[in-house]
């Protein structure tokens, strides 16, 4: 049997298949049972991903409310967009609450992240359990539960303003004052930083510890061996962190729903994007406006994204990539 | 020396609040709120069967429906995901890398956006309101739709040997066989960490369930805990923490008992909680 080179145009069955690496014939390409295991990922794919999508893209243009007839759904153009952008001073709301919490939460529960991560990074005893509970809170954070705990702390006769009276600082009803409601909901995002912790963890076991002790005899000190040595070979994990808790932050729904009664309140200041989504198209059963509001989401966040990674190139460090 | 002062300190401050969620689940109405004692003065079980019976419908009935969801979840999860995954990871077929790209790329893609559409979608089949409103939450993950488990199952058998399905092919085996006798049983690890995960995210999930559940009696246990917050009221407060630890309860012993294999599982593949 002649052993070629050239790979065969099209895989096919017979003693012409056997020619590479000698396997038997059937085995060379497994095409059909390819398909066959990714079947459900692939009618998946099409049913509740690519479909459903295509279906909000148009859906996005059309006055469409989900209770009436298809048949009484008209095609409205770019009236959804227009609306959104020029007659809805909510959407804009939405806008800058989310913005405002993405900007503030991500950068400090990042910062909660590494520095407990360094506190961290040593092996000493009982590091594991310090390591599991800090963890804990992102395992419990999403939940109901909590963040009607957080709604209870942060009321106006909750336990924060019993501890801040110890100083002799009176409270206010935080959830309920518009200048601070979106402050406790980004503060319960900073509680859960044990996730990006964990990951931080793992990129400081990368770091050579010659590098340390090379800085150490040119006299560096230990800020400067943080800022010339962890910091830049940290930096991928800190640029993957920052992706992947900068898209968290702009989903976040759960706790402005729960801390707000699902009103985004008080006076809108803590209408989180998702949460206008949610009731135009399920308490107003506006189905084509979310369905707008969507596509700017998925747009936005891609836009983000895409900015995220372009900026990326300035300060991640990739050690295989230099000298 | 100062660090482990540091590290308690923050421990302390960190747990604060599931400690007094705890302690306040045992206060008595007077107390519950603006102590912030982790200690109840008066000790109330009563706020876990006044919490339990506080509705029409048993708390119960809405955990064994939070129960039904997340279990039949972790086996779809299971089943789709390791299918696929041994497509991506071991098959050679057309377009296979074409196919892994977009199965990457709706990893990114945030599930807010797809609520509508699907939600139409659900509506349009029926399956929306009925006898049975959890379809819309099972279906998606029979269909392997949660791109992270894929991914952290392909990550996986990448580290399985060839050899194996070498091996096996010799003896006799197809791609059917192989994925029977060699990857199946090898592919436990990921999938006890893919049930472990499926079942606390969906546990927790409240956004798709507030949306496709609109009958008191299908509720499940976070949709159900909101009512108290329409109820309020001081008398509702107690039996409010009383039913949000028993809720967190679940996720907390997963907790326990899998600490170490959940924190592994984010730092190899960089899930959220």
């Amino acid at each position: 049997m002649a052993v070629t080179q050239a790979p065969s145009p099209a895989p096919t069955a017979g003693p012409a298949a056997t020619r590479r690496r000698g396997r038997p014939a059937r085995h060379k390409s497994d095409g059909a049972a390819g398909y066959i295991f990714l079947s459900p990922w692939l009618l998946g794919f099409a049913a509740i991903t690519a479909v459903p999508m295509l279906m909000s893209l148009y859906l996005s243009f059309t006055n469409y409310d989900v209770l009436s007839d298809w048949s009484s759904t008209e095609w409205v153009g770019l009236d959804n967009y227009r609306q959104m952008f020029t007659e809805d001073p909510s959407f804009w709301h939405a806008v800058r609450v989310t913005i405002t919490f993405a900007l503030i939460a991500t950068p400090l529960k990042l910062a909660a992240a590494l520095g407990v991560a360094l506190l961290l990074n040593k092996a000493f005893r009982g590091d594991g359990v310090f390591r599991g509970l800090f963890y804990l809170p992102s395992l419990l954070g999403g939940s109901v539960a909590v963040a009607i705990v957080w709604k209870s702390m942060f009321n106006g006769d909750g336990s924060f303003n019993a501890f801040l009276a110890w100083f002799g600082i009176e409270g206010k009803a935080w959830v309920n004052d518009p200048d601070y409601a979106l402050g406790t909901l980004i503060l319960l995002a900073v509680w859960q930083f044990g996730a990006p912790m964990v990951i931080f963890l793992a990129g400081l076991k990368q770091v050579p510890q010659e590098l340390y002790e090379a800085a150490s005899v040119d006299g560096a000190g230990p800020v400067r061996q943080f800022l010339a040595v962890t910091l830049p070979i940290l930096s991928p994990v800190i640029f993957f962190n920052l992706v992947l808790e900068t898209i968290n932050g702009f989903q976040g729904f759960t706790s402005a729903f729960v801390l707000s009664g699902g009103t985004g309140g008080p006076v809108d200041s803590t209408l989180m994007y998702t949460l206008h989504l949610y009731n135009k198209g399920f308490t107003e059963y506006q189905m084509g406006y979310a369905s707008a509001m969507a596509w700017v989401f998925l747009l936005s966040i891609g836009l983000i994204t895409v900015v995220i990674f372009r900026t990326g190139k300035f300060w991640v460090h990739y050690s295989d990539s230099e000298d | 020396m100062k660090r482990s002062v540091v590290l308690v300190v923050l421990t302390a401050i960190v747990l604060y609040p599931l400690v007094w969620m705890l302690g306040s689940s045992f206060k008595s109405p007077q107390e519950v709120l603006n102590n912030m004692s982790v200690f109840p003065r008066e000790f109330t079980p009563g706020n876990y069967t006044d919490g339990w019976s506080h509705f029409d419908v048993a708390f119960g009935r809405f955990f064994l429906n939070s129960a039904m969801v997340a279990i039949l979840t972790v086996v779809a999860n299971c089943v789709s995901c390791l299918l696929a995954a041994y497509a991506f990871a071991r098959l050679r077929f057309r377009l296979r890398g074409f196919w892994f790209a977009i199965m990457i790329g709706t990893l990114l893609l945030p599930g807010h956006v797809l609520i509508v559409p699907q939600f139409v979608m659900f509506k349009a089949f029926g399956l929306v309101g009925g006898d049975w409103p959890y379809a819309p939450l099972i279906v998606p993950q029979l269909l392997a739709t949660e791109a992270f488990f894929v991914f952290l199952m392909v990550q996986f058998m990448r580290g399985v040997p060839r050899e194996l399905d070498d091996a096996a092919k010799i003896d006799g085996c197809t791609a059917f066989g192989v994925f029977r006798h060699v990857i199946l049983p090898l592919s436990r690890p990921a999938l006890v960490s893919t049930a472990i995960f499926s079942f606390i995210w969906t546990w927790n999930d409240f956004f798709r369930q507030l949306v496709y559940l609109s009958d008191l009696e299908k509720y499940t246990a976070p949709v159900a805990l909101t009512l108290f917050i329409d109820s309020s009221g001081q008398s509702a407060v107690g039996p409010m923490f009383a039913m949000s630890v028993l809720s967190l309860a679940p996720v907390f012993l997963f907790f326990v008992a899998f600490q170490r294999m959940l924190v592994e599982g984010i730092n190899t593949t960089g899930l959220k909680g």
